[in-house]
């Protein structure tokens, strides 16, 4: 290969070019690509680019995180409820490896992110210079597209270039790393926006042929499922996928990740898929004669064992990356297309139907679920408070109409089957890769991204203290969050598999917590603890109608279960309901 | 070399050559070969070379004993790389290929009777470098070929042995340039699968 390090820089001659620094033309490039926040940490290989950013502030507004993992996380949570890209600043060395975990977060949930980091001079590079590390090749595994500015003339074409690749096709994290010289040194800035990249063909032709066999398939069906992932999200599908589920008659499913496509109360929503979802859609994916499915790729977390998986069934896939399809669960009909496109061909083909019975199906499983395990989750009358039924609550006194974000264990799994959507766009969580500790500033940058909407971050106990030092940025740039701990004094999800797979061998799961309302009033935010379940309601109500951010710890049953459950390697049809 | 046996999971296994042709662009090697090794797949051979379109580099990657099922999967990743322009997947019988081997002899083997000159016209390879104490023997070819002379030198004090990756064309009609030229033309960022 050639030695060729830099991007040709487009030879083509635009508009007016003016001189600025390299920095300068960052954040111009910016603008240009409609940023209104960044998420950011300075440092000394990223400080010209920060010194800018001084006289930048009345267009560009800079959140100053407490940690690196905060302001990627926090730029995933503006991305995933504007469907906008996120942007984040680090510096050089443990700045940008700090950015790593989100950045490998936002690759598996597809999250349109442009991170820049800054890097030493261009000529230490390779020297084990001081705060020098590879991110390029540290983050190669984990970003859609990432690249080394060592001269000012590359900036524009690289970002242009960075910000079409997150936000295009099937998003996800770019990393631009830009050495210190090239920030520093001036050279002639002017700016054109990438359309087109000869190697990167993001939206797929749909084949036609694929509709009419995906359509064959479905206007035949007589128990058809449809599993609704959060490409209908990024598509922005939901019009399609519900009016073409009301055409043929189809009950919707949704994964982890396209929760709030479809509002819960819709006739046709049949609940939530996986491990710890609804008994309805997961019994039934191996009862139904056609699986549709759309924007979403047989995680897992959703399929169990594979060799036990919808083998009944006919697939059709529609999803837009061609290296989804036929990854996990074979399609009988690819539908390789944009999801919203694919609906919209789909639904004139698709003929009028009903399938009542089959509905009532899911109906009679909502009933053993709601018997069996609902009923008493959300309304016990002794013991100690269950998430379940703070949940429950949650969901009523919000209508539903919150943005509900989440960190990773038995809260996550509780929130999402309890919080009843109805808004779009309003689930925000760590699904493919789990990550403890993103719920805090995935809040903070959901509630940058929208401000007038309420916004609860539903957050364990052991999850809190991994970016509990955010509280310092909700602090300082006043971001009204509300921030609810469900504290079981245990890493609750660990310790349920502890208990269900390990004869009880509570190992190091047990947590000695502090006194978090003292933490919290450290940082001047308001909090309230409660541990009986006579004051919950009162709390709550305070706690959602408060003004600015307010923290609410509630002291749960220690040992609650969260069920129903897939166990690991076993069939979706093995679901257990205690 | 088609070998026909099966994996621990049954599915038939064999050799595949993957051509990718790329954007010629540092850092793309480490990308492409990633996907094998987090799959836990062994690259077999890799040969990286410039292209008769200019700015487009080639990728020549021969892996051994995967199922075609693995394969495609593999290269779905790699076609999804943002600076790849496409990746074939062919089979031995779809390629014309060749390697090329390089061996060095002491000289004397050559002095004790014609035994090693004749050895090496019959076996097709030149004789590249004559040097007083060592000699220089190349031969193209399949790998088992090179390896046949290989295993009949080695008795005669084989001095140091190298081995090329894999370089193959493909029987098809196309073009490279047609390839790329296709892309470019296609509509906005749009391009449907069946193109690949
Ligand atoms: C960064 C990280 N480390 C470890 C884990 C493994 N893990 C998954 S859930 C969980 C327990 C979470 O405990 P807590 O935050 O208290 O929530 P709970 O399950 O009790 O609701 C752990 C340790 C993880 N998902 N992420």
């Amino acid at each position: 290969m050639s030695s060729t390090s830099s991007l040709e820089v487009e030879k083509k001659k635009s508009p007016a070019s003016e001189r600025v620094t390299g920095s300068e033309a960052v954040l111009k490039c910016l603008l240009e690509e409609n940023v209104e926040v960044i998420f950011g940490y300075p440092g000394g290989a990223i400080m010209p680019i920060y010194d800018a950013l001084y006289s930048y502030t009345d267009k560009l507004n800079h959140i100053l995180t407490r940690h690196e993992q905060g302001a990627v996380h926090a730029a995933q949570g503006f991305a995933r409820v504007t469907g906008k890209t996120g942007v984040c600043f680090a510096t050089s060395g443990p700045g940008a490896t700090n950015l790593i975990t989100g950045i490998a977060d936002a690759q598996i949930d597809s999250t349109p992110l442009v991170c820049i980091t800054g890097q030493v001079f261009s000529h230490l590079l390779g020297t084990d210079a001081f705060q020098e590390t590879d991110v390029v090749g540290i983050s190669m595994p984990v970003t859609k597209w990432n690249y080394q500015v060592t001269r000012p003339e590359e900036i524009p074409y690289a970002i242009a270039k960075g910000f079409y690749i997150a936000n295009s096709g099937r998003p996800g994290p770019v990393l631009i790393d830009i050495t210190k010289d090239a920030q520093l040194k001036e050279f002639d800035y002017s700016y054109e926006k990438c359309e087109k990249i000869r190697s990167y063909h993001p939206y797929p032709i749909l084949d036609e042929k694929s509709i009419s066999d995906a359509a064959d398939l479905i206007n035949k069906a007589q128990k058809p499922l449809m599993l609704v992932g959060q490409g209908v999200l990024i598509a922005e599908a939901q019009k399609e996928l519900i009016a073409f589920a009301e055409k043929a008659g189809i009950p919707m499913a949704s994964t982890l990740m396209g929760l709030s496509a479809v509002p819960n109360n819709h006739p046709l929503y049949v609940g939530y898929l996986g491990m710890h979802g609804n008994y309805g859609p997961n019994v039934k994916t191996n009862e139904c004669d056609v699986l549709i499915a759309v924007g979403m790729r047989f995680d897992d977390r959703v399929t169990g064992n594979l060799d036990k998986y919808a083998k009944q069934a006919k697939v059709i896939h529609i999803e837009i990356d061609p290296a989804e399809i036929d990854k996990n669960v074979k399609a009988d009909v690819a539908v390789n297309a944009d999801a919203k496109e694919a609906l919209q061909s789909l639904i004139k083909v698709t003929k009028e139907n009903q399938h009542k019975s089959w509905l009532k199906e899911f109906r009679d499983c909502d009933e053993i679920e709601f018997e069996k395990i609902i009923k008493t989750a959300t309304n016990p009358t002794s013991g100690g408070i269950l998430m379940t039924e703070v949940m429950k609550k949650i969901s009523d006194k919000t209508k539903g109409k919150a943005i509900l974000v989440t960190d990773v264990g038995q809260h996550q799994m509780v929130a999402s089957r309890y919080y009843a959507f109805d808004d779009t766009k309003s689930n925000v969580t760590s699904g493919g890769l789990g990550t403890m500790g993103f719920c805090l500033p995935a809040a903070m940058g959901a509630k940058m991204g929208q401000p007038e909407k309420q916004v609860i971050a539903v957050i364990g106990d052991g999850g809190f203290q991994m970016t509990i030092q955010e509280l310092g940025t909700i602090f300082q740039s006043q971001i009204g969050v509300k921030i609810l701990i469900l504290n079981n004094n245990f890493l609750g999800m660990v310790r349920q598999w502890q208990e269900l797979f390990h004869d009880k061998r509570y190992s190091f799961t047990e947590l000695t917590n502090p006194n978090f309302q003292l933490i919290s009033q450290g940082y001047g935010i308001p909090s309230q603890k409660i541990e009986e379940r006579a004051d919950l309601d009162a709390a709550l109500d305070q706690w959602l109608n408060s003004d600015g951010p307010q923290l609410l710890e509630v002291v749960v049953e220690k040992e609650e279960n969260v069920f129903p459950m897939v166990p690991a390697g076993a069939s979706v049809s093995d679901i257990r309901l205690g | 070399m088609s070998n026909s046996i099966n994996n621990i999971h049954g599915d038939k296994v064999r050799d595949f050559t993957l051509s990718v042709l790329t954007e010629d662009r540092a850092g793309l090697l480490n990308q492409i070969t990633i996907i094998f090794t987090r799959r836990k797949i062994n690259i077999d051979s890799l040969n990286v070379s410039t292209t008769e379109v200019p700015g487009v580099s080639r990728f020549t990657i021969v892996i051994q004993s995967v199922s075609k099922d693995q394969v495609e999967k593999v290269v779905k990743q790699i076609r999804k790389l943002v600076d790849v322009l496409g990746a074939f997947v062919y089979e031995d019988d779809d390629v014309y290929y060749q390697e090329i081997a390089l061996y060095k002899v002491p000289t004397d083997v050559f002095l004790n009777g014609n035994k090693i000159e004749t050895l090496v016209r019959n076996s097709g390879a030149r004789i590249l470098v004559i040097e007083k104490d060592h000699i220089i023997i190349e031969k193209t070819g399949h790998k088992s070929d090179t390896h046949d002379l290989y295993d009949k030198l080695m008795p005669h004090g084989l001095l140091e042995f190298v081995r090329s990756g894999r370089i193959a064309v493909s029987k098809s009609k196309r073009k490279t340039e047609a390839f790329i030229q296709q892309l470019e033309e296609a509509k906005s960022n749009r391009l449907s699968i069946k193109d690949f």
